[in-house]
């Protein structure tokens, strides 16, 4: 399969993950846009490994190991990824997961080498408010040589318990994967078990979720905003965004009665309607908060953060992430400022077209397999039903690319710069924790 | 121009759970803590959604600076250890030691539904419970998230119970 791929960045990975017999690729053509699952037999408990001609592959690899023991046959890295040592039994995925022996074992890093080298440990109690997340920074002076991400601190096993489950059921986890997201993850999560089952949700669902995932990605555009802001000292562009951003949650919470519109979402459609007042609540934040997102960029022009954090475009396009993770923070900046503006923009026209009609249809117990994202968010969800129960399924968060992006963001930058190039990339945590 | 957003009032501290803090609180504690706390919060294996709350909690909107409450990036420093997520194995040492860091008097805060009791993810392979397993819970925030109003409300009498 890597021979097959070549060297080069098409097609991009998007994901690899397991079942208890296959591993599955999702691969993007991004000339046409078009996804295509490619899917490989596990043989004597090992495949093919991608991480060879795919560098992102090898988190995946790490990750399946860990989950359900399949090896990747020469793949680049096979230290363990989301198993610390912790877990009662291994692989939990496994059909008989056998009982764990002995102490959980010490991290191994990648080496790095230079004169006066010494290491800065963050993590995974770091300052503020953040996630659990290990970010090892390899220095020397004040320079990162080697910057390498430790994640894991915050798996659940949310594969394993959604396995079994009725799709309905498994929504509550789905809801739970990664806070921040958790529309996005719920809307791809339910398409692709519509698609499994070959129904579709009413249009009027179809057309509030979409205005749900747009007021999701505004508010976290300007939550990465804030954090770039906060992170480069920038108080009152902070302040801006953090303002935009409560207008936001608070027109979610007289819509659909849920800051965060959590558990909303459900195979077949929706829970429940918007609330009468909420389209007129929504629509006034979205004014609201394009009104402030021309403060925020004059805020933003006025910051210093050009020439940190510089990616190259191929080195994006290398793991398979967005192009808007490329250049350096100020480009991120704006690139997320672009971005919230069209989102925020698009939410008018979008709640003007709801039509009127059924909020869910029942979901027929079936037999089958659902691909699907979530609108333009790079978010997809994986399954297979089988009489009606979650036989396989994956979660498949940006954020598997996205620390990849991170690593290469930061190394060779100065260390004082780490927080606000990390803000800019925003890597999701828990989404990748699993 | 800055568009204002309305400043919500916080709600009274209810006087059953200030009490019940109190009761909580030797005298020495009240002395030393006075109307002023000190925050560290820890993820002990949240989904991320307790931390947009608590960050919205904590900024220009609800602004809980003005309770006398503020985060701290040292658990030195902290007289309150706020968690969030139910409790991973592999994060058990991670807040064990946070708490040893600590020096008294502190308390211990569970934000969510997770913290308070292993919330959605209770019985999985990979989560040992809420965080009560481990240290003892002084107050429980219940929400799922629970909204920045219930976080300044709860965090307001445990003001309360030390002033």
């Amino acid at each position: 399969m890597a021979a097959a791929l070549g060297v080069g960045p098409e097609p991009a990975l998007l994901g690899l993950w397991a079942d208890a017999a296959q591993v599955h690729a999702l691969l993007l053509d991004r000339a046409t846009g078009t996804p295509h699952l490619a899917s490989v037999p596990v043989e004597g408990g090992a495949f093919p490994a991608l991480s060879p001609a795919r560098p992102a592959a090898a988190w995946f690899e790490r990750m399946i190991h860990d989950l359900w023991g399949h090896h990747a046959t020469g793949g680049t890295d096979a230290r363990p990824w989301l198993d610390h040592g912790h877990w009662p039994a291994t692989p939990p995925m496994a059909a008989r997961p056998a009982p764990r022996e002995g102490a959980p074992p010490h991290a191994v890093f990648l080496p790095a080498t230079a004169p006066g080298l010494h290491i800065l440990p963050l993590g995974p109690v770091r300052g503020g408010i953040t996630a659990a997340a290990h970010l090892r920074l390899s220095c020397a002076g004040g320079r990162i040589v080697r910057a390498e991400a430790r994640l894991g601190y915050t798996h659940r096993g949310i594969p394993l318990l959604m396995r079994g489950k009725s799709p309905r059921a498994a929504a509550r986890f789905v809801a739970r994967l990664a806070g921040e997201a958790t529309v996005a993850h719920a809307t791809a999560f339910a398409r692709a078990a519509e698609a499994a089952l070959d129904t579709e949700a009413p249009p009027r669902a179809a057309a509030l979720r979409d205005a749900m995932l747009l007021m999701e990605r505004t508010a976290n555009h300007l939550g990465t905003l804030a954090a770039i802001a906060a992170a480069a000292g920038a108080a009152s562009a902070a302040a801006e965004c953090e303002r935009a951003r409560e207008m936001l949650a608070r027109a979610a919470e007289a819509a659909f009665g849920h800051r965060m519109m959590m558990d909303a979402v459900v195979p077949g459609g929706l829970v429940a309607d918007i609330a009468p007042d909420g389209v007129p609540a929504v629509r006034a934040a979205a004014t609201a908060v394009l009104d402030a997102l021309q403060a925020i960029g004059r805020r933003f022009a006025a910051t210093d953060l050009a020439g940190i954090g510089c990616v190259e475009a191929g080195t994006a396009a290398d793991f398979g992430a967005p192009d808007a993770l490329a250049g350096d923070v100020a480009a991120r900046a704006a690139a997320r400022l672009r971005s919230a503006g069209e989102a925020a923009a698009a939410l008018v026209p979008a709640l003007a077209d709801v039509p009127d009609g059924p909020l869910s249809v029942a979901l027929p117990v079936g037999s089958g397999e659902g691909l699907a994202a979530a609108g333009s968010d790079p978010v997809w969800h994986w399954l297979r039903l089988d009489g009606g129960l979650i036989a396989a399924c994956f979660p498949l968060d940006p954020g598997w690319l996205t620390w990849p992006v991170l690593e290469a963001a930061l190394a060779g930058a100065a260390a004082e710069d780490a927080s606000p190039i990390a803000a800019s990339i925003g890597a999701s945590v828990a989404g990748v924790d699993l | 121009m800055i568009r204002r957003v309305a400043i919500t009032p916080t709600p009274p501290p209810d006087a059953a759970l200030v009490q019940a803090l109190k009761g909580r609180l030797d005298t020495a504690a009240q002395a030393r803590l006075g109307r002023s706390l000190a925050l560290r919060h820890v993820d002990a294996g949240s989904c991320g959604g307790c931390e947009l709350e608590l960050r919205a909690a904590a900024g220009a909107v609800h602004d809980l600076a003005r309770l006398g409450l503020r985060f701290v990036a040292s658990p030195r420093h902290a007289d309150v250890l706020l968690l969030t997520g139910p409790l991973t194995g592999a994060m058990r040492e991670a807040v064990e030691r946070t708490w040893d860091a600590m020096s008294d008097p502190k308390w211990v805060v569970a934000v969510g539904d997770c913290a308070v009791d292993g919330g959605a993810f209770r019985g999985s392979y990979a989560v040992l419970g809420g965080v009560d397993t481990l240290l003892p819970v002084d107050l429980a925030i219940r929400g799922c998230p629970p909204s920045p109003l219930q976080i300044l409300a709860a965090l307001a009498a445990l003001v309360e119970a030390n002033a």
